[in-house]
């Protein structure tokens, strides 16, 4: 099947700042695509770039086939909804949708029926009349993906369009963006800083770092097998338990730390046993305790120093041998700072990154 | 802390006394002063202000004397045609600048430095270039252009435009930094949305940015009305109100009149009608800008 | 990674950069029009610069435009030490004095006096604070015409008309409004937190303003600086009303020397008074570049 967008040997430099370094990316018709990562890693500035609001400075972006890398944002058959909505504040919501239509000079009863189908898609009918003031920001929202909708595009951009919104809303629009999505089945470019956003809505995840993609792998994945050490430190919240040491591979696989030494032939090496420095990480759900302990191969004495109860479950921070290690209970779990508890994971489940190039081995 | 709560009026009491200053400028001077003026106005008052009552007298003399009505009409000229120029001048200039332009700041400092200037120098500069003899009218015929004609300051028809020339020239930077700060205040994400629906740059300056500029626009008219209402030092500088009285002006009625005429009534009275040509201007604004929000 | 298979058509074009011509025609026009506005901006500046470098005859034969064919100082001197205004001839040096003992004295107390208003109103709200600063504010509307003549009478009351101090009050009056709002917004625009908490720990209305709201806010005592100096150097009615002849700034003694209509005028003489006049301003101006955008853009935009 032919790409929906493609892109090519992109890069971005602002005079000697290299923004966004030669990137290629495949996107499929109608998949969700999250580009993600911390502020300034060149997510929004890529999505500009494929909008055409920014000029490359190397490489090839194609929509539907067609190589837009020099077409104007309007022919690129795009829609784009923003951070800040960027309504047109003096028009009512009805002139927010039709404007670019009306400018465009399609007819009138094309551009009528093209509202009212966005309108109806969005439930935005009741609100057509009111000016963007007179709206709450969750209604804006819907409002400027509208404008997105009438223009009838086989492509969607999103630049962070949930970050203004208070936590309640942004996970009632969230949900709508992927019923939205099923719906349409449009290609959709998501940008976002907010992890939980890109878990639930991506097909694939983008994680971007210094104009670089680190990893551009579905949710499960990226969250079960990070290519690296920032990708696994960046997923998952709270953040995965990494310890420093050594794998050694003289007989069964073994990780060696100052303090503490285990067995680890249960981990996938991606290419057979490693050995040599290395990051052993393992994710603060993937620690257990009380009776399934038995499927735990790995096994330590910890003590606990703080305990924090979050309704659903329980997080707690405790100390192996001197080593920090932080871990999810049950939210009835009852533990208290200083308890001497068991706990234990099964390798298989660990990540090992290797020390100097912090890539997953 | 003492338990009993002081009286309020003995509570704060530094900060009432940095106020003091304050108080009395808004009380005893600019409301005090307006009154006391108006109040006399309606004086017989001459060389000294004279607590004699004669009603609107000293109006009635004020609307026939030909100098005062030729200074409102020039008043009115002048402001007009410097509110439109300068707006559009100004505006124009400043979504020039915004198109990431290089050189930026030297042009700013260029357009914005006569700001900085007094107006006497201004008026004195603009004398000097308007001059005939010596001026751009002699530059171009000595080009041989020998009937060539722009003498403003020596033709009372169109000497206010000379004083225009002048006033645009001091004036027209400050109104391009304050469109120019406005335009910058406009989200850039708007621009972009325009630009994916696909609006010509143009169209989104007069559909969109324009309309959502306009406070920025009301705030500035209000001020360079308020301003123009005051014109005084470049009359005086440029062409002292001639030639004749072409180009005279409210502000230097009311000076003539109270410190060189011995006629404090009429100056009174010239005063107070250029307190109510402001009036005008900013109580509707004032009412739009601060009583509409406190409901709204 | 992302897919990084080699694409047939990854060398094709259009690729990169749109190609844009240097000279596209917007940019004609952009470049043209500022350069247009640039040189009306500038060609008084020049003229007035280029007549003061010349002898009178080369004024009396060129035009104002060309450059001088021999250049002399001896203009800026007669103006300076030479130029008379009615019968004193000592030039416009006097006047210049005159302004730097108006302006010095009139910045200091202004903004001294603006400044704890100001803060006081920010962060020590009273009860009828806000009456009395709309009122201050609208003042700043009313055209001083209006209040010329009762002023006279206070400064006569207090013996002051026709003094320095006298002028220093009606500066520091007509400043006010806008002062005031400017350190008020400034003000306000501080954290609150800061305030509340070293009123936790017991400091008063004085300790505050000075160890605190002071040392954060030598910008915005910068700008009002800059706002003052040039407003209070170009200021031309009130000097010629308030002051006495020997104490006229140098606004006034420009105005005389140049519009006198006694004797021949020394075209060369006027200009290089005028640029005298215009230098001080000017050099601020040019110095203080975006704090001075800063400030009128501050004092316009309302708060």
């Amino acid at each position: 099947m032919e790409s929906s967008i493609s892109i090519r040997d992109l890069s971005l430099s602002f005079g000697a700042v290299k923004v966004l370094r030669n990137l290629n990316i495949e996107i499929g018709q109608g998949e969700f695509l999250v580009l993600l990562g911390s502020s300034g890693c060149g997510k929004s500035t890529l999505l500009n770039c494929i909008a055409g609001l920014l000029d490359v400075t190397d490489g090839q972006i194609f929509i539907q086939g067609k190589n837009v890398t020099w077409a104007e944002p309007s022919d690129r058959g795009i829609g784009m909804v923003f951070q800040s909505y960027a309504l047109y504040p003096q028009m009512t919501v009805e002139g927010n949708l039709s404007f670019g239509l009306k400018n465009a000079g399609m007819a009138k009863d094309e551009i009528k029926k093209r509202v009212a189908r966005a309108a109806e898609i969005l439930q935005i009918e009741p609100l057509l009349k009111r000016k963007p003031a007179a709206l709450s920001g969750g209604q804006r929202q819907r409002v400027a993906i509208g404008r997105a909708l009438v223009r009838d595009v086989d492509v969607f951009l999103f630049d962070e369009p949930l970050s203004n919104l208070d936590a309640k809303l942004r996970a009632d629009l969230r949900v709508e963006i992927k019923r939205l999505h099923q719906r349409l089945k449009n290609t959709m470019i998501y940008v976002t800083h907010d992890q939980v956003e890109a878990l639930t809505l991506a097909d694939r995840i983008a994680i971007m770092k210094g104009g670089n993609i680190q990893q551009l792998a579905s949710p499960n994945e990226i969250y079960n097998k990070p290519a690296n050490k920032y990708v696994a430190d960046f997923i998952g919240s709270p953040s995965m338990n990494f310890l420093e040491g050594v794998i050694d591979i003289s007989g069964a696989p073994q990780f060696n730390s100052d303090v503490m030494s285990f067995d680890i032939s249960g981990y996938e090496f991606v290419d057979g046993p490693t050995g040599g420095p290395a990051w052993f990480g393992i994710r603060p759900e993937h620690i257990v305790t009380g009776e399934l302990l038995a499927n735990a191969p790995v096994q330590f004495d910890a003590e606990v120093e703080l305990v924090e109860p979050m309704g659903s479950d329980t997080l707690v921070w405790a100390k192996v041998e001197g080593v920090p290690m932080h871990f999810r209970m049950d939210g009835q779990a009852e533990v208290r700072s200083g308890d001497q508890m068991r706990i234990g994971f099964d390798p298989a489940r660990a990540n090992i990154f290797n020390k100097e190039t912090e890539l997953r081995i | 802390m003492s338990s009993e709560r002081p009286n309020g009026l003995f509570r704060n009491i530094p900060a009432k006394v940095a106020a003091i200053p304050m108080i009395i400028t808004a009380l005893v001077v600019f409301m005090g002063g307006s009154l006391w003026t108006m109040a006399y106005s309606l004086t017989k008052s001459k060389l000294l202000p004279k607590w004699k009552f004669v009603g609107l007298d000293q109006y009635e003399r004020l609307w026939s004397t030909k100098r005062w009505v030729v200074s409102i009409e020039n008043l009115f000229i002048y402001g007009v045609c410097m509110l439109i120029a300068s707006f559009v001048i100004g505006f124009i200039l400043a979504a020039l600048m915004d198109q990431k332009i290089r050189f930026e700041n030297t042009f700013r400092t260029i357009i914005l430095y006569p700001f900085a200037l007094s107006f006497i120098v201004t008026g004195l500069v603009w004398q000097w270039i308007l001059n005939p003899e010596f001026g751009i009218q002699s530059i171009i015929r000595g080009l041989g252009f020998t009937s060539f004609e722009f003498d403003p300051l020596y033709n009372a028809d169109i000497a206010i435009y000379g004083i225009l020339i002048a006033g645009l020239w001091q004036g027209t930077g400050l109104i391009m930094v304050l469109m120019l700060a406005g335009l910058r205040g406009i989200d850039q994400e708007i621009w972009k949305a325009a630009k994916v629906d696909g609006i010509p740059t143009w169209k989104t300056y007069l559909f969109i940015v324009i309309p959502m500029m306009r406070p920025v626009f009301i705030t500035t008219l209000v001020l360079v009305a308020a301003s123009i209402v005051k014109v005084y030092d470049l009359i005086v500088a440029q062409t002292g109100g001639g030639p004749g009285i072409s180009t005279e002006m409210p502000a230097k009625y009311v000076y003539d009149y109270m410190f060189g005429g011995q006629n404090l009534g009429q100056g009174f009275a010239a005063s107070t009608m250029m307190l109510l040509a402001v009036l005008v201007v900013v109580i509707p604004w004032a009412y739009l800008e601060f009583g509409g929000k406190k409901r709204g | 990674m992302a897919d990084t298979a080699v694409h047939p058509a990854a060398s094709s074009e259009p690729r990169g950069p749109k190609p844009r011509k240097k000279l596209s025609r917007n940019n004609i026009i952009i470049y043209g029009t500022l350069l247009v506005v640039a040189f009306y901006y500038l060609l008084p500046l020049y003229v007035m610069v280029v007549t003061s470098l010349k002898g009178m005859p080369e004024i009396r034969l060129g035009n104002i435009f060309s450059p001088p064919v021999e250049i002399t100082f001896e203009p800026w001197v007669k103006a300076w030490s030479q130029a008379c205004t009615g019968l004193n001839c000592d030039g416009l040096s006097r006047g210049f004095w005159n302004s730097i003992r108006i302006t010095v004295p009139s910045v200091i107390v202004s903004i001294v006096i603006a400044s704890v208003n100001g803060y006081a109103l920010a962060n020590w709200k009273f009860k009828g604070a806000d009456a009395f600063f709309t009122i201050l504010i609208f003042g700043a509307f009313i055209p001083y015409q209006v209040m010329l003549y009762p002023i006279v009478i206070m400064l006569r009351e207090i013996g002051l008309y026709g003094t320095l101090w006298g002028l220093v009050i009606v500066h520091t009056i007509f400043g006010m409004p806008i002062l005031t709002l400017l350190f008020r917004n400034y003000f306000t625009s501080l954290p609150e937190e800061l305030f509340k908490a070293a009123r936790v720990d017991g400091a008063g209305f004085w300790r505050i303003y000075f160890q605190i709201m002071l040392p954060m806010s030598l910008p915005i005592f910068v700008v009002a600086m800059i706002l003052q100096v040039t407003g209070i150097w170009n200021d031309f009615l009130f000097g010629v009303v308030y002051t006495k002849p020997d104490l006229y700034p140098m606004t006034v003694q420009l105005n005389n020397i140049v519009n006198s209509v006694q004797g021949v005028k020394e075209y060369n003489v006027n200009m290089a008074a005028t640029l005298l006049t215009g230098l001080v301003p000017l050099v601020i101006y040019f110095v203080s570049g975006k704090l001075f955008v800063r400030g009128i853009a501050a004092g316009a935009v309302k708060g």
